[in-house]
């Protein structure tokens, strides 16, 4: 019979039957887009160098990644785009003067290390890039190398050897008072010595702005994130005017790329909504924790870590509210 | 919009390929295939052998169970075999076939009753019952069964026209082309619910039907129409509860133990039809539509009228169909033959390409978290499916798992692509074998 024919090319699957078009790779697609903006800022900053030393990073997290499974024969995961996402971020966080070979080292770190012997994607419980970064501090000279801004020969030159150092705005606050010579206003756009992807906090906040708009992250952590921050800062000002120490605090070092890129990673933040703002206030806290008293000028990579190994408990404690044990009065009032 | 639930997606519905399609009467076909088993509940035995002659509306099945529904011939002529036959559900279940002498003569019990409701409208309980009267939206729960039990004890009666499943369209063209009827079944109902008003409820893309059912309920009161906001899965029960009056159905809990019944339009429908003209649940309408369909349609046809017949009214598949699924693409079952009958719940035989299904070798959870955003019914299902997984079942009662209702709204959100729906049945399966 012909329909037999047919039916015989006929697929069966439990439901549903149809599925978003949004995958994995169309997810870490749009963060490495959201990121671009950044970029931009640190090759306007920095020169060449800048945009270098994040494909190197990238590929060096496609290759640590395609190697490892390779080896131990499993099915190949860097069309899923998530190492490049890793090699963006780790390259963000660090000088633009970092040696290569140690930026390297910092790729299979958190490649191998952190990401692929806890099983992959969304097994670890660590951020690859943040917890690379704390390990690279094993050469504290290099990740303290701060060049200034502007400062290159030429463009096209990607060697910094002459380049001019300086002092980061978080090395004054850590000090206790406002950075001189500077204006918040430059903090702002990028024009301060720093993490290469971490001194724009406008370029930043346009890749989050546009990371809410795709719906790839929800406002919770972020918002959390930053509002504490903000409120520990405004009531502790440590003898400065109030905003501009609150204004300087949040746009100087990592606490943006932190806020809209690290803690939002999902494998390494809470799923639950309530646990998710938990999460995010525990971030902003210890960040302002850690630069106030801690002896780092900077706090927030140590604060994501350390609220990452808190996720699973926050998941726990604080779940949805199980359907159908909320009491109606209070909803059928309404009506 | 009053109130509304937590989660839930909002799918390209896929309405438009249907929508404008009116309701066609398709022939009977020769054979039908009626399956003794089209209800939740206890399974019908035949009433009828091998070569018995049988007439349109006649009993050919029925049970002693409480939660049972009657079964009716859809057409008239010869009984030719009582025997196993393939079902939707993909095992075989004893099924009646009838040889379709294409006369419809008509049984004797196929007769108006609109006289004796309107002067008593208890003994519409005891019709429904007779009738094999089943929740038409899908669930197919027997409706005198859940009548009776929610008599005296509620005090919102629901009629669910959400029909948030895309590309379904049956009660969409119900409603509007038989608004009357729906609304007089709608009536019969809430006169046995002994109710002074029951709420209409349809999401908001069927604006058509919904300007149609507002002119018909202008000057009454009895009906209240509400216009639900589009979003999947408004629909279900629980969740419709939820929207219409606030309350939250508790875990393994009854619509009734909100005070709260939710009947599905197309099932007011029939009773009405029913109650009009005598005739039994043998007829329905079903959508047959999706991208793998070439002239998408909605058809009146008998139970028992096997798919094939149905695709082929259609048009027959458009380029290579991969999936043909019976009910929405969320919620329905794919099915391998097109043998297989319409039953009494069927709303919808829906083609599928491979594109639509968007699988992968590799599922890989990514913890993005959209699962859990996506619960109507506040679980979290990642960590069910790991749980799953190790096969730990305090882990899976910890999480309550069996509270999840297969809406499918993780799944389809899942950008890793986990198998969450199937996860979930086989972790109920695994709660429900240890206790």
């Amino acid at each position: 019979m012909d329909t037999e024919k047919k039916e015989n090319l006929l697929s069966i699957s439990a439901s549903p039957h149809i599925r978003t078009g949004e995958d994995t790779r169309s997810i870490m697609l749009d963060v490495l887009i959201a990121l671009i903006p950044a970029l931009v800022v640190a090759a306007w900053m920095f020169g060449l160098r800048a945009i270098l030393n994040t494909v190197l990073s990238v590929l060096g997290c496609l290759f640590f990644e395609w190697g490892y499974r390779k080896l131990l024969k499993k099915p190949d995961s860097t069309g899923d785009l998530s190492a490049a996402v890793t090699g963006v971020l780790l390259a963000y966080t660090l000088p633009v003067s970092i040696p290569w070979w140690i930026l390297l080292i910092g790729d299979a770190f958190a490649i191998i290390l952190v990401k692929q012997l806890f099983g992959g994607i969304g097994k670890n419980f660590m951020n690859p890039a943040l917890a690379a970064r704390a390990f690279l501090f094993s050469w504290p000279v290099a990740m303290t190398r701060w060049v200034a801004p502007l400062s290159y020969r030429s463009f096209f030159n990607p060697n910094l050897a002459d380049a001019v150092t300086s002092a980061t705005p978080l090395a004054a606050l850590k000090g206790g008072a406002l950075p001189q010579g500077l204006t918040l206003l430059q903090d702002f756009l990028g024009q301060v010595g720093g993490s290469m992807g971490e001194v724009s906090a406008f370029a930043l906040l346009l890749g989050g702005c546009y990371l809410l708009v795709r719906k790839v992250i929800s406002p919770r952590i972020p918002l959390a994130f930053l509002l504490t921050v903000a409120v520990l800062t405004f009531l502790f000002p440590k003898g400065n005017p109030r905003l501009s120490w609150m204004l300087w605090q949040l746009c100087s070092g990592g606490v943006m790329l932190g806020a809209i890129f690290m803690a939002t990673d999902y494998t390494t933040s809470p799923v639950n909504p309530r646990a998710q703002i938990v999460f995010g206030v525990g971030c902003g806290a210890l960040t302002v924790f850690i630069r106030y008293f801690g002896s780092y000028a900077e706090g927030v990579s140590y604060a994501i870590l350390i609220m990452n190994a808190a996720v699973w408990l926050l998941d726990k404690a604080l779940p949805n509210k199980r359907f159908g044990t909320v009491k109606e009065k209070k909803e059928a009032g309404k009506a | 919009m009053r109130h509304s639930f937590f989660g839930g997606i909002h799918p390209d519905d896929g309405k438009r390929l249907a929508a404008a399609s009116p309701i066609t009467p398709l022939a009977a076909p020769d054979q039908v295939v009626i399956p003794m088993s089209m209800h939740i509940g206890a399974a019908c035995t035949p009433t009828v052998k091998k070569g018995d002659e049988v007439l349109l509306g006649q009993v050919i099945g029925r049970s002693e169970k409480a939660v049972s529904a009657v079964i009716h011939a859809s057409v008239s002529g010869t009984v030719a075999a009582v025997e196993p036959r393939l079902h939707p559900n993909g095992q075989t279940v004893m099924a009646v076939v009838i040889d379709n002498d294409h006369l419809d003569r008509m049984d004797e019990s196929v007769r108006s009753h609109s006289e004796e409701v309107e002067k008593d409208p208890d003994c519409l309980l005891e019709l429904i019952k007779e009738n094999g009267i089943v929740g038409m939206g899908g669930a197919t729960f027997p409706a005198h069964v859940k009548i009776s039990s929610a008599l005296g004890k509620v005090d919102t009666f629901i009629v669910n026209a959400a029909e948030c499943e895309p590309y379904i369209t049956s009660d969409h063209r119900t409603l509007l082309e038989h608004p009357e009827e729906v609304l007089a079944g709608i009536r019969y109902v809430r006169k046995l619910l002994k109710l002074p008003k029951a709420v209409l409820a349809v999401e908001g893309n069927k604006q058509d039907a919904i300007a149609v059912l507002r002119d018909k309920l202008k000057g009454t009161s009895d009906i209240e129409l509400l216009v639900c906001r589009v979003r999947y899965p408004q629909g279900a029960e629980k969740q419709l509860i939820q929207t219409v009056t606030g309350r939250q159905v508790p875990p393994g809990g009854l619509p009734a133990d909100v005070k709260c019944i939710v009947m599905n339009a197309f099932t007011c429908y029939t009773i009405c039809r029913m109650v009009r003209t005598g005739l039994p649940s043998v007829e329905r309408v079903v959508t047959v539509s999706g991208p793998g369909i070439a002239n998408p349609s909605n058809f009146l046809c008998r139970v028992g009228t096997p798919v094939k017949v149905l695709v082929e009214a259609a048009g027959g598949f458009l380029g290579e169909a991969d999936k043909l699924i019976m009910g929405g693409p969320m919620m329905g079952s794919a099915i391998f033959s097109q043998e297989v009958p319409i039953l009494k719940g069927t709303n919808g035989v829906l083609a599928f390409h491979s594109e639509q299904n968007r699988a992968k070798e590799f599922p890989a959870c990514i913890r993005c978290g959209r699962c859990v955003a996506a619960c109507p019914m506040h679980l979290q299902p990642l960590y069910i499916y790991a749980c799953e997984r190790k096969g730990d079942v305090p882990g899976l009662k910890k999480l309550n798992a069996t509270d999840c209702i297969e809406c499918g709204s993780c799944a389809y959100s899942c950008p890793g692509r986990l198998q969450l729906v199937q996860s979930l049945r086989n972790a109920k399966a695994l709660i429900k074998k240890t206790s």
